[in-house]
């Protein structure tokens, strides 16, 4: 078993994405912050350490109605970091700074103040879905798949890329990218047949091409997380 | 029962419009009657290669706005009885194409023709899609290189999405032409070897054009290569793609290579 990058920790700075919570407000924006403070108040701190991206996009209001929507979020306690979707005038000094190309995600809000229900579900006892892929996955598309596994059985072409939520299998060559357990599964696995990728990415770490020892090159193999790094090896 | 063919690539100046030329008319040359459509409008050029240039009057975008009629447009080729052309427009831009029009236009091509041959426009736009929109069947013009051979599987995917046929749920017939092929340059690892790029795109291989000056001359003289330099290689391997296109077994040639590699690249044929 051998590890690609034990000698380069710092990598990692540059190798994080992270998932940020989503805050679209619905017009009339009153109404809306109403039902957004019944949910604060149902799981107290919810927002308390959540970055959050403000997705005013489409949303009739001006630039005066978007400084009130900020001052209102700040006055509960919510943390807007960034701002989709907004007049890139609307946002001077002093405020959150524009985000876009966000990728969409499942996040499924549990307060906590509901009773626990029995034995929680985690990534081990969850029936896990999958997604069978039979046909080759061309440039430019891309398969984005949360729930859980997906399988390719043909190659992934380069400019292609694989999001899966649990591991990623490709029977044929990864020449494209290839993400796993892209909702926060650490624990998830990179299959592949033959290796030519151009990035590899588990649980949001990320690994370029160039960053990866070229011995895996055409070979298959296996990618994991150990300790925040990412380990290759050659499947037997 | 009529085949709408649609010439297509990821990237311009692979051989689109040459190929889209030489297919033609070697269809027409078994008797088919064929008209090959340009779609490449804003920048004509098929009516150069088929040298009907000085012939153009009324143009797809004409026909499909419905200012004349499709008989009026059609141009019947000098020298062959059973090949037509119909051009694109140089002062139009791909705007005036419309969706409903182009339908209208192929549904009646359909009626009068045994094969309509497309020449698309590159990439993925809109005059692209509308291109391919109706076809049976694709060629895939590629180029033994990297570039060409990505925006290929691009267009591949597209195919495979946006036709009618795709959305209808039937699979799309999708052939991959490779063309300017130097064996030589391949073998000293210059350019992409044959069963390289079918192994990237895994469609089915129609045929391996050589680079060769006689598709050059060709197209300066205004005649398809398959009709100007019949006895040519580039002339002959199109000649096979098309009876291939039209069912027949034809064993394919490999310019200038050695006789085991054949008999593996046959072994790959994929699905």
């Amino acid at each position: 078993m051998t590890t690609a990058t034990k000698q380069r920790p710092t990598i990692r700075f540059r190798g994080r994405s992270f998932l940020a919570t989503v805050l679209a407000p619905q017009m009339p924006i009153a109404e809306w912050l109403a039902e957004l403070e019944r949910l604060a108040s149902r799981s107290a701190g919810y927002f308390a350490h959540r970055p959050v991206i403000l997705d005013v996009s489409g949303l009739p209001i001006t630039q005066r109605d978007f400084k009130d929507l900020l001052q209102a979020l700040f006055e509960r306690d919510i943390k807007v970091m960034g701002v989709e979707g907004a007049d890139p005038s609307w946002l001077g000094f002093g405020m959150p700074p524009s985000v876009s190309g966000g990728k969409q995600t499942e996040i499924i809000h549990r307060p906590s103040a509901e009773p626990p229900t029995a034995g929680k579900p985690t990534f081990g006892d969850r029936a896990i879905p999958s997604l069978l892929v039979e046909t080759p996955v061309r440039s430019g598309q891309s398969i984005i798949f949360p729930q859980g596994d997906v399988t390719v059985l043909g190659s992934v072409a380069s400019g292609a890329e694989i999001i899966a939520g649990n591991c990623v299998h490709i029977y044929g060559t990864l020449r494209g990218r290839a993400i796993a357990g892209s909702t926060g599964n650490a624990s998830a696995r990179i299959f592949c047949q033959k290796f030519e990728a151009e990035l590899i990415a588990i649980d949001g770490l990320y690994q370029t091409a160039d960053e990866i020892d070229a011995k895996f090159r055409g070979k298959a193999i296996q990618a994991w997380l150990a300790r925040d790094q990412m380990n290759m090896a050659v499947l037997a | 029962m009529s085949q709408v063919l649609v010439v297509t690539s990821g990237k311009g100046g692979v051989g689109k419009t040459t190929s889209t030329a030489a297919l033609g008319a070697a269809l027409a040359l078994s008797g088919n009657r064929v008209a090959v459509v340009d779609f490449d409008v804003g920048l004509r050029n098929l009516d150069l290669v088929m040298g009907a240039e000085r012939r153009v009057v009324y143009d797809l975008i004409n026909v499909v706005q419905g200012e004349a009629k499709l008989q009026q447009a059609l141009i019947r080729d000098k020298r062959l009885e059973t090949l037509y052309l119909l051009p694109a427009s140089q002062t139009r831009d791909k705007d005036a194409l419309t969706a409903e029009g182009v339908a209208r236009v192929m549904a009646e091509l359909r009626d009068t023709f045994d094969w309509v041959v497309c020449d698309s426009p590159a990439g993925i736009e809109r005059g692209a899609m509308l291109a391919m929109r109706h076809a049976d069947v694709a060629v895939v013009v590629t180029n033994p290189e990297v570039s060409s051979v990505r925006d290929s599987d691009r267009i591949i995917g597209m195919l495979d999405a946006k036709t009618e046929k795709a959305e209808r749920g039937e699979y799309m017939e999708k052939h991959l032409l490779l063309t300017r092929y130097d064996a030589a340059r391949a073998e000293r690892g210059q350019m992409l070897k044959v069963e390289d790029v079918l192994e990237i795109l895994s469609i089915p291989l129609l045929g391996i054009i050589p680079e060769s000056e006689a598709v050059l001359n060709a197209s300066n003289l205004g005649c398809p290569v398959t009709l100007n330099a019949a006895e040519s290689a580039p002339a002959k391997a199109y000649i096979d793609a098309a009876r291939r296109l039209e069912g027949d077994v034809i064993p394919m040639v490999v310019p200038m290579e050695r006789r085991g590699l054949m008999s593996k690249l046959f072994g790959r044929r994929a699905a």
